[in-house]
């Protein structure tokens, strides 16, 4: 069964630049963790999450991701569930319901939605074959397949995930192609569904989208994460603090230091200098994710790419223009740099999905 | 490619890869123009933001500078106190640290609350003071329980103290947090929200010598306020070193003198003018207010009847009653309106026109001269002289030998007591001088009025013959180093010199007031060294009957009672001016003092006691009609005497 090809074909370059990225995060949150006393510390337990994360990603690999194209609407009928099941007997921590509890793990359907619905939209604009440009009729599936776990998300309340999810599957439908009427249409509803959500959105959410726009209002309570974010990014100047040598983290002033904000970390201590590498790094893997898109074998594995792609891409931007004061705080993790199991698992079944389709790209 | 070229190589799908890269890459430049705008067009700005983060400042009080007497004692000095703050950054909740503080502190839940409230002005990171001076039980106590006590601080400050406790506390003054206006005020620049600075008294006057210069520590800090690491220190400049002309042995003696009643007293040095003791009674206590004074201590003080907060010697302005003689006789004697041998047949009243002013012995003292009207302070002699001296030349006297205007002492709100004139009268009350005024005014009552201070001063001109000396109390101010920094010199303020003769007739009878019997301070005599002075009582409000002026009458209506004097007799070291008030005659309340004060000086323990002679027990003096209630009101009016009865506050 297992074909020499796959090994010849294996993209190592893809594997060596995630591993890359995920080095220098695993560098960063050793400095700005460096302070903490307390149990195993960060850096290696992010190192654990990497060696899981990679086995996960190879194991993705090795099963030939055309079965998806027949799981996928088995494994978004199950998501779904899950994720109703989270709204009823889901596990509560601080303030959200997100979880839930297997006793060893805490799962989080939400984050598996991402994938799920990658799967799902990739078959559905592959059998919808080759369309001019989609209307809106044509638009009706993916909208509800799209809707139903972003309001259950939202609900949780997740925005960061559901405004993730609905990026990853408007950014496919955009590639699908639609229709100019219909794209200037749907900007129209989505400005008023914006306007419109506001009222949908919770006090606490709210609260942080008036921060973003003004965080000097409340400069020691919800605007003290942008504004000491800005203070660690812009001091680092061109050439940056030093490793180790950034006070806004090593003092503590930086909050979710190794979380969200891990990027602000690496910009106060390695400057504009280092922060211009790593994105550069990121765009790369973009760049080389639409490469493996435009190469794959079939459509189904291009729109899966592609997805995969724009979960990665989303989420760097989301996270980036959060910590350098772009968009408010939503809580994005930033892709194999900030600090979670959860995340790392994600992009790597990601990275796996785009190992899978690059390796198989000349297999019929 | 081969197969699938067919779909890929659409035209359609190519543009549409190139544009999805293009707008990839353009949202990483617009993050990269953002991260170029932060981090090289403002990193300065965020590099001083960050920089203000993790570097404070604290400031390290400077110790303020010691004040010693004379001799070089310690009068007031600093020591150190644990106080209690908080960074309130690391409080969560108030409410309950606030009952647990008040618990270990043993003081009222609201007072903590009030001191929080208040520090919320102070920046975040700034420990907010809760408690001074706390206990050493109450220092452990806190300390065993610090776990439950986060955020809370002990800290070690130097606190003013004042080993004599009361003892010249209206000379030192008292400290106080500085106010919201002093900060906003030149006058306090660089000063800083909780700093101490001296309220009243040589605290305040001597403010900018004693304060020395805070020191500074930069630290860092973590965002818990935890200082890491020193980066830089400088040290504080401690204040200088005061020494007074005040010597401690003789100021407890003073304030010891008066015993349980109020009053003032002031000390000078008769050559010098230097100010050896100024006491003024009741007192307070000092370490009140250098920890902080509480509320209640504060009313009582401002509401006790004896005003134990104004400084008497300088503030009191008391009418001069028969001590105002001196004056009197100097001014005839220049004037040649009388000589010693100028007599007056006494019968214990005086006429002008229709009205009857009394002298306070009842039925008159016969044939008097000038050494007996001094001498047992006969009314009726100087009613007569006074009449025919006139208010001009008079008041004139007394602006020479220094009564009148402030005497440039260095404590604030000094008071220039009042030598009435034609002119101010016309300005004051818009009507011409009356010659009944005359009359009373040459007995010191009326519109006289006098500062305890003055009249230690006057009495320092007489014998110096005319030359004013400048009252003075500091001697000299030293950096801690003992670098000299300003050293006060003896200083005539002016000058308008006395006939010999007439100073020796004057200073003769003031000799016999004390040591000839009949004289009214004869009592009061000490043996071992012979002192001239005259006695005096001040008449506060006018009392219908003689016996209301004595112990029956309600406090507040008795007479004051004077003495100024200088010792001794043939060369005089000293002056002093005592005013026991609403203590009654000066015979008998204010001599004792003034003896007890001068038996101090020189060194004799504890005076044998003269046996009282009758006549002199209680010298009544004052105005009086017999008839024509109106036109004694005109003549004496009660606008001063209320002033010396409340003597305000300024």
């Amino acid at each position: 069964m297992f074909d020499r090809r796959l090994l010849l074909h294996f993209d190592w370059v893809l594997l060596g630049t995630i591993c890359l990225v995920a080095a220098l995060g695993i560098l960063n949150l050793y400095s700005s963790t460096s302070t903490w006393e307390m149990g195993t510390p960060v850096y290696v337990k992010q190192s654990y999450w990497l060696c899981i994360g990679l086995v996960i990603a190879l194991a993705v690999c090795t099963i030939d991701y055309r079965h998806l194209e027949y799981l996928g609407f088995i494994f978004y009928a199950v998501n779904l569930g899950l994720l109703l099941f989270v709204l009823l007997f889901g596990k509560t921590s601080m303030g959200a319901t997100r979880w839930i509890d297997l006793g060893f793990f805490h799962l989080q359907p939400s984050e598996i939605m991402k994938l799920v619905i990658i799967i799902t939209l990739a078959r559905y604009f592959d059998e919808r074959g080759q369309v001019h440009g989609h209307t809106l009729g044509d638009l009706k599936i993916p909208f509800l397949l799209l809707g139903a776990p972003a309001l259950l998300i939202m609900k949780q309340p997740d925005l960061g995930t559901a405004m993730l999810v609905l990026f990853i599957g408007a950014t496919m439908a955009l590639f699908a192609g639609i229709r100019r009427g219909t794209l200037v249409l749907l900007s129209i509803a989505g400005g008023l569904a914006a306007f419109g959500g506001w009222f949908l959105l919770r006090d606490y959410q709210k609260e942080r989208i008036r921060t973003f726009l003004d965080p000097e209002r409340d400069p020691l309570g919800s605007g003290y994460h942008i504004i000491q974010s800005k203070i660690a990014v812009g001091s680092g100047g061109f050439f940056g603090k030093g490793f180790m040598k950034g006070t806004q983290s090593q003092l503590s002033f930086l909050p979710e230091r190794h979380t969200d904000f891990a990027f602000s970390v690496f910009a106060e201590e390695w400057g504009f200098v280092g922060s211009l590498l790593l994105l550069l790094i990121y765009l790369f893997i973009v760049f080389w994710g639409i490469y493996i898109a435009r190469r794959a074998a079939d459509r189904f594995g291009m729109f899966l790419a592609l997805g995969v792609v724009a979960m990665i891409f989303w989420h760097i931007v989301v996270n980036l223009g959060m910590v350098i004061g772009l968009l408010p705080v939503v809580g994005v993790p930033l892709p194999l740099f900030s600090y979670g199991g959860t995340s790392m698992v994600t992009t790597m079944i990601g990275t796996g999905l785009l190992l899978n389709v690059s390796m198989r790209r000349f297999m019929f | 490619m081969n197969v699938k070229s067919g779909w890929l190589d659409s035209t359609g799908l190519r543009k549409r890869f190139i544009l999805l890269s293009l707008a990839a890459a353009l949202v990483f430049a617009l993050l990269l123009l953002r991260l170029w705008y932060l981090q090289v067009i403002s990193a300065e700005r965020y590099l001083a933001l960050s920089e203000k983060n993790r570097i404070r400042h604290v400031a390290i009080a400077a110790p303020r500078g010691p004040v010693y007497d004379r001799n070089g004692e310690l009068l007031v000095d600093n020591r150190p106190s644990f106080g209690i703050s908080v960074l309130r950054q690391e409080v969560d909740d108030a409410a309950d640290l606030l009952d647990r503080l008040a618990d270990y502190l043993q003081v009222p839940r609201e007072d903590l609350q009030k001191r929080w409230d208040a520090g919320l002005r102070f920046p975040a990171f700034r420990p907010m003071p809760l408690a001074e001076d706390i206990s050493r039980d109450v220092l452990e106590l806190v300390q065993e329980n610090s776990v439950n006590l986060p955020g809370v601080l002990i800290e070690v400050r130097p606190l003013r103290s004042y080993p004599y406790a009361e003892s010249a506390a209206h000379l030192f003054g008292y400290l106080g947090e500085i106010t919201e206006a002093e900060l906003q005020s030149k006058e306090f620049e660089g000063y800083r929200p909780g700093d101490f600075v001296g309220k009243s008294g040589l605290e305040k006057s001597l403010e900018p010598k004693l304060r020395g210069i805070a020191g500074q520590r930069r630290v860092e800090v973590d965002v818990r306020g935890k200082e890491l690491r020193l980066l830089k220190i400088q040290d504080s400049v401690p204040g200088n070193k005061v020494y007074l002309t005040i010597d401690r042995k003789l100021q407890q003696a003073t304030e010891a003198a008066f015993g349980e009643t109020s009053g003032s007293a002031v000390v000078m040095d008769a050559r010098t003018g230097a100010v050896l003791a100024m006491a003024s009674l009741p007192s307070f206590n000092p370490a009140l207010f250098a920890r902080g004074i509480s509320g209640e201590e504060w009313i009582s003080l401002l509401q006790n009847p004896h005003h134990p907060l104004q400084n008497k010697s300088i503030k009191g302005q008391y009418p001069p009653a028969s001590t105002f003689k001196i004056v009197t006789a100097l001014a005839a004697l220049k004037a040649g309106i009388a000589n010693p041998g100028t007599t007056v047949n006494c019968n214990g009243s005086f006429s002008l026109g229709n009205r009857a002013f009394r002298c306070w012995k009842k039925h008159g003292h016969g044939r008097v001269d000038l050494k007996k009207a001094l001498k047992e302070s006969c009314d009726v002699w100087f009613y007569q002289v006074g009449l025919e001296l006139g208010i001009d030349r008079l008041s004139q006297m007394a602006l020479d030998l220094g009564l009148g205007e402030t005497l440039g002492f260095p404590l604030e709100y000094e008071k220039s007591g009042l030598v009435p004139t034609r002119q101010w009268k016309k300005k004051r009350y818009g009507s011409r001088w009356y010659d009944g005024e005359t009359v009373i005014a040459s007995i010191g009552q009326g519109y006289v009025l006098t500062t305890p201070l003055q009249l230690a001063t006057m009495m320092a001109t007489v014998v110096n013959g005319g030359k004013v000396l400048r009252p003075q109390v500091v001697r000299r101010v030293e950096s801690l180093g003992g670098e000299l920094l300003g050293e006060v010199t003896p200083e005539v303020i002016k000058s308008t010199p006395l006939a010999a003769a007439d100073l020796k007739v004057v200073l003769k009878a003031l000799d016999a007031v004390v040591n000839e019997p009949g004289g009214t301070a004869w009592a009061s005599r000490i043996n071992e060294v012979h002192y001239g002075g005259k006695t005096g009582t001040a008449q506060v409000v006018r009392l219908k009957d003689d016996r209301d002026r004595k112990r029956e009458a309600p406090y507040r209506f008795r007479d004051h009672g004077l003495f100024v004097g200088y010792a001794p007799v043939d060369d005089p070291q000293i002056v002093v001016a005592v005013v026991v008030e609403h203590g009654g005659g000066g015979g008998s309340a204010a001599a004792p003092v003034a003896r007890k004060i001068i038996a101090s000086y020189f060194g004799i323990e504890d005076p044998p006691v003269v046996s009282v002679p009758e006549e002199s027990a209680e010298p009544v003096e004052g105005t009086e009609a017999e008839g024509g209630a109106d036109s004694v009101d005109s003549a004496a009016p009660a606008v001063p005497a209320a002033q010396s009865l409340t003597p305000a506050e300024e």
